[in-house]
């Protein structure tokens, strides 16, 4: 159960693995996650599904070494079973009836967003990716979206891939030239879709975003990753992970992200590992 | 002759086991068991049994304690009742079964519970192996129990125990529900349900954990698979929030989340994975036995001070009341007929917060009398841990996930009380699943009618 059966490094923290999973393969839809955990009493870590395959009946996950668990899970192995595989959860990405849009993923928030670009494209929309990072190799997916896309454009920090700046800069620029998209996804650190919600405000195009905040079960049990939508405390496990952009109150969600660094710190020290 | 109280029972020093996860009641020997056995009268009408959702024959085990046959009384106990270890020790007696004994009203009533537990801990202690024999022969029916707490362990055993194949869901990693996540092991040791895992497997009930019935399955597609009956004993797992300003600060805890990182991921020990934050004041709102625990728990976890804040007085908590008595003991302060209004803090982290106080006006919809707000008197604790214990709903997935099952407005599942059948056939639910947060022996109880309705549904296609 839980077999790893392919693994891929993407860049120094950033890795996939092809994890063979029926059910959760069978029942997972494009916005979903699963949670895992990796040893007897270890952390329920909640991880993105970036890629599913029904008829192989695996899942694909794609891992930010940062923390003490994904750290570990980094030395898991082909052949590896991982102990525990709760998923998918939370609601679908809502994807139906749209013809035009544009996709915005940062970093590893690019994983998660590439199932949503697919479905659409499959489904006939056209797409334009726009994706960013630190710099080239942390541009990940990048075939895979070349491929479903019909038009893209890259943001580095350092310029080595595309433009020299944020993925704002080129949505900015995209959006004078034509705000006719029906659709954004902005998937990534909160301070991006934070900073692309502030743009597709300006043209009231609908902009939907994927939360990832702290969780502990994952099935709306410990309301820790509670977030403000609207006025309306919602639930990113059950109700999300998927949300109205602009009805979202990033301050306050960049706020409950770092509750736990102090001890999360205190156990990589304690395990030795470092950032 | 006998005593007009109880006979008492052994507990931890308070001060001692404050300090520690230790369970806090230690239980009785079989000396004292047989002493407070004899307080007994053994009523004909036995109004005690009146008191027990699910009808144990309270005189009848205690007239074998009284005689020392222990394991006598114990099949007793638990030809009605699958978890004695554990309603023994979280049963809400006073409201149940001690509130009808006939020697609580001149004096304390007879310690049925204490008694209950001291008979199954005596005979489970024992390595105990399934006799064959009691083990029916398997019939050629499937049924997929939904959820692993109280109603559900009582739901599959009882269908295991007559043949039926049964596949117990259970949503995290470890199999209980609120006994595990809920429950603090300083109340209800974890090794319990371990044993009542035992039992199930040797009964041969296939448990599969890590599996979110409405997500990793939909109940139509259990039917699909070829389950000819479901019961679903999800629980009540969603918390309430108050919506009151400052509840997204750092610092804020649903009980359940505070609870589940200590009970279930074990966030107590130095070396646990999952973190919990070290806490110098910490308030807890609600007066229920999950504020108790919260309470009790946050004092074990080394805070400095721990004060339940309850907009009622102290007469009308809603804790059993062994455990208003233990936290009480344990230094937990009580601030009765405050409410609180806001969470006040630095933008970042939790530093107060504000309460109005409170009087009883008239009594309401539920009996009790109804707490309303003294204008302009308000007084602000100063705490960086604030956990909000108000009350759970019933979790939404199987109703967002499963077209045309009936719900109430509340999020409970309509049910045919009579039977425990929804509105859709074959399908059945029980505890807090359908009543919203209630006790662990009514969950039972629903678990219970709910199998042998379905027992009835496969003997009449016979």
């Amino acid at each position: 159960m839980n077999t790893i059966i392919q693994r891929k490094h993407w860049n120094e923290v950033v890795f996939s693995l092809e994890v063979k999973a029926p059910h959760v393969a069978m029942n997972a839809k494009p916005g979903q996650f699963v949670i895992v955990i990796i040893e007897e009493d270890g952390e329920r870590v909640p991880l993105t599904i970036a890629g599913i395959n029904p008829e192989q009946e695996t899942i694909t996950l794609v891992i930010q070494a940062v923390g003490y668990s994904t750290k570990k899970l980094a030395q898991f192995n082909v052949g590896d079973n991982i102990p525990h595989i709760l998923g998918p959860l939370g609601e679908p990405a809502p994807l139906e009836g749209y013809k035009k849009v544009l996709v915005v993923g940062g970093g590893v928030g690019i994983a998660p967003l590439y199932p949503q670009a697919k479905y659409l494209k499959e489904n006939g929309a056209t797409i334009y990716s726009v994706l960013g990072g630190r710099s080239e190799e942390y541009i990940i997916f990048r075939e895979a979206f070349e491929e479903i896309s019909d038009e893209y454009a890259y943001a580095t920090n350092d310029g080595s891939l595309g433009v020299e700046g944020f993925v704002t800069d080129v949505i900015e620029k995209e959006l004078a030239k034509d705000s006719s998209y029906d659709l954004v996804i902005a998937i990534g650190p909160l301070v991006m879709m934070k900073a692309v919600c502030e743009v597709t405000r300006r043209y009231n195009i609908k902009t939907n975003v994927s939360l990832n905040p702290i969780m502990v079960d994952g099935t709306g049990m410990c309301g820790g990753c509670r977030v403000t939508v609207g006025d309306q405390t919602r639930f990113a496990c059950v109700h999300g992970p998927d949300f109205d952009g602009h009805l979202v109150d990033f301050d306050e969600a960049i706020m409950r992200q770092g509750i736990y660094k102090k001890e999360e710190n205190h156990h990589c020290r304690l395990e030795g590992i470092t950032e | 002759m006998s005593s007009l109280v109880k006979t008492p029972i052994h507990e931890l020093d308070p001060l001692v086991r404050n300090q520690t996860f230790d369970e806090v009641v230690t239980g009785y020997t079989l000396e004292e068991a047989m002493k407070e056995a004899n307080r007994c009268l053994e009523c004909k009408h036995a109004p005690c049994m009146k008191g027990c959702p699910v009808n144990v024959r309270i005189p009848e085990f205690i007239h074998e304690v009284k005689e020392g046959n222990i394991q006598k009384a114990y099949e007793i106990l638990v030809s009605e009742n699958r978890l004695p270890a554990i309603c023994g020790r979280v049963c809400p007696q006073e409201n149940q079964c001690e509130g009808k004994c006939v020697r609580g009203i001149k004096g304390e009533p007879v310690a049925i519970g204490r008694l209950e537990r001291f008979v199954a801990d005596t005979v489970e202690g024992k390595a105990q192996v399934l006799d064959a024999k009691s083990l029916k022969k398997t019939l050629p029916y499937k049924v997929a129990v939904i959820g692993s707490g109280p109603a559900g362990l009582t739901c599959a055993a009882e269908l295991a125990q007559e043949g039926i194949q049964v596949t117990l869901y259970e949503a995290l990693h470890k199999i209980g529900g609120v006994l595990t996540y809920g429950i603090p092991e300083f109340r209800l040791p974890k090794a319990l349900i371990e044993k009542e895992k035992d039992k199930l497997v040797q009964l041969g009930v296939e448990i599969k954990t890590d599996t979110l019935i409405g997500r990793s399955y939909t109940i139509d597609q259990l039917k699909e698979m070829g389950f000819d009956a479901v019961f679903i004993g999800s629980g009540a797992g969603l918390p309430r929030f108050m919506n009151i300003p400052g509840e997204s600060l750092n610092g804020v805890y649903s009980a359940n989340e505070y609870l589940t990182r200590v009970n279930l991921m074990k966030a107590y020990e130095e070396d646990a994975r999952t973190p919990i934050k070290k806490s110098g004041n910490v308030v807890v709102i609600g007066g229920g036995n999950v504020a108790m625990d919260a309470a009790r728990t946050a004092k074990r976890l080394g805070a400095d001070q721990v004060s339940v804040v309850y907009r009622r007085s102290l007469e009308e908590l809603p804790a059993r009341a062994e455990e208003i008595h233990h936290a009480m003991e344990e230094e937990i302060e009580f601030n009765t007929l405050w409410n609180p209004v806001e969470i006040i803090g630095d933008g970042i982290n939790v530093t107060a917060i504000q309460c109005q106080k409170m009087e009883l006006g008239e009594a309401d919809a539920s009996g009790r009398r109804r707490p309303v707000p003294v204008e302009k008197s308000y007084k602000e604790i100063p705490c960086d841990t604030v956990i909000i214990a108000i009350g759970q709903t019933p979790n939404p997935l199987i109703k967002m996930s499963t077209p045309g099952i009936e719900t109430y407005d509340f999020g409970g599942i309509k049910v045919n009380e009579e039977t425990m059948e929804t509105n859709m056939p074959l399908i059945y639910a029980g505890g807090d699943a359908v009543t919203g947060a209630a006790t662990v022996i009514k969950a039972m109880g629903a678990g219970k009618v709910a199998s042998k309705e379905i027992l009835k549904q496969f003997i009449q296609k016979n």
